[in-house]
């Protein structure tokens, strides 16, 4: 929109593998970390801040869930139960031995992608509906070991209070601080996410999802990158749970139940299958629209309902223009937000002579 | 490639700032802002959709009255879907809103919030659910429970049931069908106390989510076990499916009593009506039916607007009232912490010293006997047995409580993990 890539030669593989080819898009990269960093943090209140944290958590998970369904090819229904994996084992840690989040906060993954990787085996000989079942009932089982398992929930309650994290003894209390914790965990994970999958590694999950017989003729060991899609997938949804748990300062194993799990599969679906700008959409429309747009009823609903049953409208209404969006947007792009930026970003590159 | 991020954001962000701003426009100066969390549409709306209306109700009646101390009331709605992120976020919106009064709704959304409402001296209700510990007020100083916990229903039910056999309870028998869940399985504890006080003999009986299917456990209980008693603690569409169980299996109704969640007339509806369902136990942290001043009186405040009163005052009179308690005992803490601040608006903090002077919560009979301090932020842990009888709700027993000491010994257990 603002460059063209006319007249822009690569002469080395270094160059053309490069994350920004054109210089103007480091400028552009760098205008965002200025404005995440600097501008959004200063200029926003608390309830701006609280949007972009739980936003910033969302995409986490969101580009998690998307490398598995997304560029693997392989669905699950049980996304939030990583998380709850994740925040589980963190926040024992946290609280029992009291280690502070930069061990607690990866430990969390690899715990989650241990587990994740368990549930991976059905995918070696189901696919599709029937492997949505499968991680269904692995949904349902995690569930309920932290239900009855004292030593994982922490008793009856099944939910275990954590500390803030804190970096050199500076306690992360408000929405500020815990603004930058979230981005800094949210900016590693797209660019971990970004870097995945144009690596070798990456090529093989899309082999895998375009056609897992080709691909293992071509020599990709399918047992081996299905459990990796599941295990890289978990440990980002595993870290999602721990950020959450940080953010909220508590684990409990009711906020990451089935619902969540279909949220984030909304967020993947909606944003765009195969696409980490697409998670990063998906995370965005999914968890700010529903704030969007009760303050949009809110503020004009006045104007046509009574206002002692306007809560009751706006809370209905609510549901029903975002499930009327999700519907415009998939029935205007049917592969997602990503695909739908792509396509009004190719119309622009060639505009005004459009052929 | 993130670019349009930002411009999306601009635009929700532009979005929502041109409400915001619209919204705070209409405050009038002497008003009070209280923030409402409600579920009228997702999992728990059979409550929420009741109780919410009910609430707005209290309020306005209070401002047709002329408010708390020249003050008027104004109530800030977000339905979270029973999810926890619009929770967190509608926290911090009713903070922005200069909200001095926060009501949440749901067991998760007040565990995740329950650390944000104390750094942010911000005092809030968690009436008839939550944590049971919550009601340690040292512990967490801005929760306010104010209705009996799921500790203090299972005391009052034991108790109630030993008045029922005969003053004692050696030797007899007890089953306890639960929702698999932690609000299902917290008063277990207390349960297993009780039974080495009272030397009864009791059995767990668990239903797993959804809990629309528990012939098996019914059965077990009707045939197998054949307990002197059942203890019901379920919630959504359980109860009535464990009524139809119960009563399906020629289980006699009036040997089972149910936890509050377990005892609305629509619960009692679905489960195949008041003439079926003779004889059922249920107990309640506020008053049941229409008997009760403040009730007729937003019934005359909507025939002076020319307006019929809600149906669900008479349909649903259980979860209507809960939603009138619950605001005239949070209404009573701002005006008496208003009245303390000399007029001057309070503060959360305020709010939050004012809930433990309430003396009495002013609707009447429809309330519990409440006594909050600084230690027991249950209040007491009242509540009432009502019976379904001759088709409609009959009370049986008056506010009462009991072994309250197990209670403070499990508050105290807790409070050491």
């Amino acid at each position: 929109m603002l460059y063209r890539e006319a007249g822009n030669f690569k002469t080395t593989y270094v160059k053309d593998m490069a994350l920004f080819p054109l210089p103007l898009t480091r400028w552009v990269a760098a205008a965002l970390v200025i404005l995440f960093v600097v501008i959004v943090p200063l200029v926003l209140d608390d309830w701006y801040l609280t949007n972009f944290n739980l936003i910033l958590i969302a995409i986490v998970g969101a580009l998690g869930l998307n490398i598995l369904v997304g560029y693997t090819g392989q669905i699950s229904i049980g996304h939030a139960a990583f998380m709850s994996v994740g925040a589980y084992t963190a926040a024992n840690l946290a609280s029992k031995l009291g280690l502070p989040f930069w061990v607690t906060l990866p430990l969390g993954g690899l715990m989650a992608a241990f587990i994740g990787a368990i549930v991976g085996i059905p995918s070696l000989r189901i696919k599709g509906t029937y492997l949505a079942i499968a991680t269904l009932a692995s949904q349902l089982i995690i569930e309920w070991i932290i239900n009855h398992t004292p030593a994982i929930s922490g008793g009856a309650a099944a939910s275990i209070e954590v500390p803030r994290p804190a970096i050199f003894g500076y306690e992360l209390n408000s929405q500020g601080d815990l603004y930058y914790f979230n981005l800094f965990f949210a900016a590693l994970a797209i660019m971990a996410a970004v870097n995945i999958v144009r690596s070798r590694l990456g090529r093989a999950f899309v082999a895998i999802r375009d056609q897992d017989i080709a691909a293992e003729i071509i020599g990709i060991n399918i047992f081996k990158y299905k459990l990796i899609a599941f295990a890289i997938s978990s440990f980002f949804a595993g870290v999602c749970g721990v950020l959450y748990t940080y953010y909220y300062g508590i684990a409990n194993y009711e906020s990451f139940q089935i619902v969540v799990s279909i949220d984030f599969l909304a967020m993947v679906i909606i944003g765009g299958l195969g696409s980490i700008f697409g998670s990063v959409l998906g995370a965005i429309f999914v968890t700010a629209l529903p704030v969007v747009i009760r303050t949009l009823v809110e503020t004009f609903g006045v104007y046509i309902w009574d206002p002692s049953t306007l809560p009751s409208v706006v809370a209905s209404l609510r549901l029903v223009i975002f499930g009327s969006l999700i519907i415009f947007f998939l029935v205007v792009e049917p592969e997602g937000l990503a695909r739908l930026w792509r396509n009004i970003r190719n119309y622009f590159r060639v505009w005004p002579f459009s052929y | 490639m993130t670019r349009k991020m930002t411009s999306w954001l601009g635009g929700a962000a532009a979005a929502a700032l041109l409400g915001l701003a619209s919204g705070a426009a209409l405050a009038a100066d002497k008003e009070v802002v209280i923030g409402m969390q409600c579920d009228r549409t997702g999992p728990t709306q059979i409550v929420g959709a009741t109780l919410c209306p009910a609430y707005h109700d209290y309020v306005a009646l209070v401002n047709s009255k002329g408010g708390l101390e020249g003050y008027k009331v104004k109530v800030i709605e977000i339905d979270h879907e029973y999810k926890v992120p619009p929770a967190i976020e509608a926290h911090e919106r009713f903070k922005k809103e200069g909200a001095i009064f926060e009501s949440v709704y749901g067991t998760p959304q007040i565990s995740a919030l329950i650390k944000k409402l104390t750094e942010d001296q911000m005092a809030a209700t968690s009436p008839g659910f939550g944590s049971a510990a919550a009601a340690d007020g040292k512990r967490y100083p801005y929760v306010f429970p104010v209705a009996a916990t799921y500790w203090s229903q299972m005391t009052v039910a034991v108790d109630f049931i030993k008045s029922k056999l005969g003053g004692s309870l050696k030797g007899k028998k007890i089953a306890y069908i639960f929702f698999d869940n932690p609000a299902g399985k917290e008063p277990l504890g207390v349960l297993d106390d009780l039974s080495k006080m009272e030397g009864f003999t009791y059995r767990t009986f668990a239903v797993p989510s959804p809990g629309v299917e528990m012939g098996a456990q019914v059965l077990d209980i009707t045939t197998r076990f054949r307990p002197d008693f059942v203890i019901a603690h379920l919630f959504a569409k359980a109860p009535a499916v464990a009524l139809k169980e119960f009563k399906g299996k020629g289980w006699p109704l009036n040997k089972m009593i149910g936890f509050v969640w377990a005892g609305s007339e629509a619960d009692i509806n679905a489960g195949g009506g008041f003439a079926r369902n003779d004889g059922y136990y249920t107990i309640q942290y506020a008053g049941v039916g229409k008997d009760y001043p403040v009730l007729k009186e937003i019934q005359a405040m909507y025939k002076k607007e020319g307006k019929e009163p809600p149906a669900a005052m008479d349909a649903n009179s259980v979860m209507y009232n809960r939603g009138v308690y619950q605001a005239a005992v949070q209404l009573e803490a701002i005006r008496l912490a208003i009245k303390a601040k000399g007029g001057a608006m309070p503060t959360g903090k305020d709010v939050r010293d004012a809930f433990e002077t309430i003396k009495t919560v002013p609707v009447g009979a429809l309330a519990p006997p409440l006594k909050i301090t600084p230690e027991d932020h249950e209040g007491g842990g009242w509540a009432q047995v009502w019976q379904v009888k001759g088709g409609k709700f009959v009370k049986v027993t008056d506010w009462k409580h009991a072994y309250r000491d197990v209670i403070k010994k499990h508050l105290a257990e807790d409070a050491k993990k």
